[in-house]
């Protein structure tokens, strides 16, 4: 089965990208010229269409983000499908995957249905959505995934809570050899993460703020990893956080286990020392910030293929709930509108990262861990690129967000590389 | 203009702390007197915010305030409109209303005063903050340890027990090693912060015999909730047997601190905590005068031009009226 993606109707994309750079790493594709994109096509004949003037300007594969809060149902305040989506087409992406931790749970076919048929008249790119693995995400018995992925679930998930209850982890491994979906999974294990709110370690003591040991992420990994072996499973790690955690996706793989991982742009860049700030809009997430040892691992497993790709675990929250003492204000950060600047500006631009793995990264490997098709920009594909200026400085929250959400780690840092344009599911989803 | 605040000992360097633990000492002379008040903050406004249960700390910064001639209106937790689901940010807000010069902060959670000073003008002084920091309370020891043992540099500092949830130690630690002294942790495993030498600088043992080189024992008040299923320690008694601060564990000459309430047969004997050469008495009393100085360094010394000098001046015109 595979995942439905909803998208608003609209006009098919028909213009030429003139003097563009056209870059797709994965089709082998490097070149300067002309691209045409006709009736939402890549290639064609150029005539009778609007010339856009893209010289200096790079088209790429859009990204995938294999993991967004939408918020919708029952947070609406902090973002619904329609800003959500106009967050992404704004970072540049062609896909997202929206988890089911809403209010109420994605956890049935209605709640599901009706999220699908809400996309397909409010998405401005193509929008997916996952289903919890248990009801409620309450980690007992396990929703009726047969039924949800019939309906167009991208894949299960509890995103925001580990399925502690290692059968109950089994039964969901069973059961997807009746659906094949993956199963993507938010990693730790509840007793050892406690009642942190940042990562264990010297700033954790310095500040006295309860810690999340690192092993929280790597023993529920490990766990996990067995038990796919076992099953014969795949399963889907996100937003891996800690050198451990590299040790163990990286054991498991060359044991053949069938697993896969995402990281995101904050643990890329950024460590516990931001959190001295005690600033919860910028710096409280769950997996929290690590150690720079940590961050270097990360780099390293994102670069040799360890870590599969990168997804934002972009997560809005309104204002008020975020202007709240550190200990108290909720997890999570926004990323789909700054992901590729700052992976540009603080890996890119310092050599630590090339340019064409990072569009890999972001954008095929992520499409090909939740089973998405792969943007390219080859002829005859479907158009779903970002035109990207290398060049464009610009300060983050400068002209607000599209998100309805601000917490936003880089709020006020001036990054480089901005996206002028996004034609994703062949429309034009964003033109700055 | 906006003022300084104090929210943690680590935005003080040494003169900062010798400053204030002199103004103190001028503080101290004046409390001798028979009149004690001084005009020197007439005309201030000092909002004391405690939203979370304090007796020592709330009252001695009150009085402080008082004994300095400011205007001090005290919101407690209970009773406030925090209890209706106000937030922290919309009860500052409201405060700010009345201008006041100082918000001095208590609550149960780390990261509150930062979130005040991001919305007022007035000064914040973090009165503990969670598991964080209790800076004035660091102060005060310092200031004692002064007055009752001598200079702090060079000086070997004990802390014994829960180390890991006790703002007093936290801000303890980093107020001793700025001054000069040596650190040492002493407890449980489970109640020393991880990597707690490279956090603090300082030296960890998990045997008690440890205090023995230390020439001031710093004892940590032991929780309750720390023990049993899923807690840090298997039970008070055990806790006791290995880490009570008792006579036997100390040599003659050892000075013992605690900033209380005291939990006497637990992390502290009878014997020691009645001791005329425990400093817990010199503590309690001590926490006015240093909180007068506190207030005196945020509010008054900037104004001087950063002229330490004039400061001194100031405080003596101020003494001598």
């Amino acid at each position: 089965m595979t995942a439905r993606l909803a998208q608003r109707p609209g006009d098919p994309a028909s213009l030429v990208l003139e003097g563009v750079r056209v870059l797709d790493p994965v089709a082998g594709i490097d070149r300067v010229g002309d691209l045409v994109v006709r009736d939402g096509v890549i290639g064609g004949a150029p005539d009778g269409l609007e010339r856009v003037d893209a010289r200096g300007l790079t088209a790429v594969p859009g990204f995938v983000d294999p993991h967004v809060h939408l918020r919708t149902p029952g947070q609406e305040e902090a973002e619904d499908i329609a800003s959500g989506s106009r967050a992404g087409a704004a970072g540049g992406y062609v896909a997202i995957v929206a988890m089911p931790n809403t209010r109420p749970v994605v956890d049935s076919a209605s709640t599901l249905g009706s999220l699908i048929e809400r996309a397909s008249r409010e998405a401005v790119i193509p929008t997916g959505f996952y289903a919890a693995i248990t009801v409620g995400q309450e980690g007992r018995g396990l929703t009726e995934q047969g039924e949800l992925a019939d309906l167009g679930a991208a894949g299960f998930t509890d995103d925001g809570r580990p399925v502690a209850d290692a059968l109950v982890f089994r039964r969901a491994l069973e059961y997807q050899r009746v659906t094949g979906l993956p199963l993507v999974l938010h990693e730790e294990d509840p007793a050892l993460s406690g009642s942190g709110v940042m990562h264990e370690g010297v700033v954790s003591s310095r500040l006295g703020l309860a810690g999340i040991p690192a092993v929280s992420e790597s023993v529920a990994v490990a766990r996990d990893a067995a038990l796919a072996a076992y099953e014969g499973g795949r399963i889907h790690v996100c937003h891996v956080s800690a050198r451990a955690t590299v040790d163990v996706l990286r054991a498991a793989r060359q044991a053949g286990v069938r697993i896969t991982a995402e990281v995101t742009p904050h643990h890329l860049v950024l460590t516990d020392e931001a959190v001295a700030s005690l600033d919860p809009a910028r710096h409280k997430m769950n997996p929290p910030l690590r150690a720079e040892d940590d961050r270097q691992a990360l780099i390293d497993a994102l670069v040799d293929g360890t870590i599969d790709c990168v997804a934002t675990d972009h997560a809005p929250h309104a204002a008020h709930l975020k202007e709240a003492p550190f200990e108290q204000a909720p997890f999570g950060v926004t990323g789909l509108e700054t992901a590729f600047a700052v992976l540009y500006t603080r890996l890119v631009q310092t050599g630590v990262l090339p340019l064409e793995l990072l569009v890999r990264r972001m954008s095929a490997d992520a499409a090909r861990v939740v089973d998405l098709p792969q943007p390219t920009l080859a002829d005859g594909a479907p158009a779903n690129l970002a035109v990207l200026d290398l060049s464009a400085r610009w300060t983050v929250g400068d002209g607000g967000f599209q998100s309805r959400s601000t917490n936003s780690s880089f709020l006020g840092e001036e990054l480089t590389g901005q996206v002028t344009m996004t034609i994703a599911g062949g429309q034009v989803a964003w033109r700055r | 203009m906006r003022r300084r605040s104090l929210l943690s000992v680590s935005g003080l360097d040494r003169a900062d702390i010798a400053r204030i633990l002199r103004t103190a000492g001028r503080f101290a002379e004046v409390a001798t007197r028979d009149v004690k008040k001084v005009p020197t903050l007439r005309g201030r406004t000092v909002v004391n915010l405690f939203l979370e249960a304090s007796t020592r700390t709330a009252t001695s910064f009150e009085l402080a305030a008082k004994r300095l001639s400011a205007d001090v209106v005290t919101v407690k937790g209970g009773g406030s409109s925090m209890e209706k689901g106000e937030t922290l940010k919309d009860t500052i807000l409201t405060l700010n209303a009345y201008e006041p010069d100082v918000f001095i902060i208590r609550h149960p959670h780390a990261g509150a005063c930062e979130l005040a000073a991001r919305h007022t003008e007035a000064a914040v002084l973090n009165a503990g903050d969670g598991k964080r920091e209790h800076p004035s309370q660091a102060l005060l020891d310092l200031y004692t340890v002064e007055r009752e043992v001598g200079p702090i540099d060079g000086l070997h500092v004990a802390y014994v027990g829960d180390v890991a949830h006790s703002r007093v130690a936290r801000s303890g630690i980093a107020a001793f090693r700025t001054m000069g002294a040596a650190v040492t942790l002493v407890g449980p495993p489970s109640l020393i912060p991880r990597d707690a030498k490279e956090a603090f600088g300082v030296e960890t043992s998990t045997d008690i015999r440890d205090v023995a080189s230390a020439d001031v024992v710093y004892v940590l008040r032991m929780q309750r909730e720390r023990m049993g299923a899923g807690g840090f320690v298997p039970s008070l008694r055990e806790y006791a047997s290995r880490y009570m601060v008792s006579h036997e564990r100390l040599r003659p000459g050892q000075r013992v601190m605690h900033a209380g309430p005291i939990n006497r047969g637990i992390e502290i004997s009878d014997a020691v905590a009645d001791d005329p050469a425990a400093l817990i008495q010199q503590q309690a009393a001590n926490g006015l005068v240093v909180r007068m100085a506190i207030l005196y360094d945020l509010l008054v010394e900037p104004e001087s031009g950063g002229d330490p000098t004039a400061a001194r001046e100031a405080l003596a015109t101020v003494a001598a009226s």
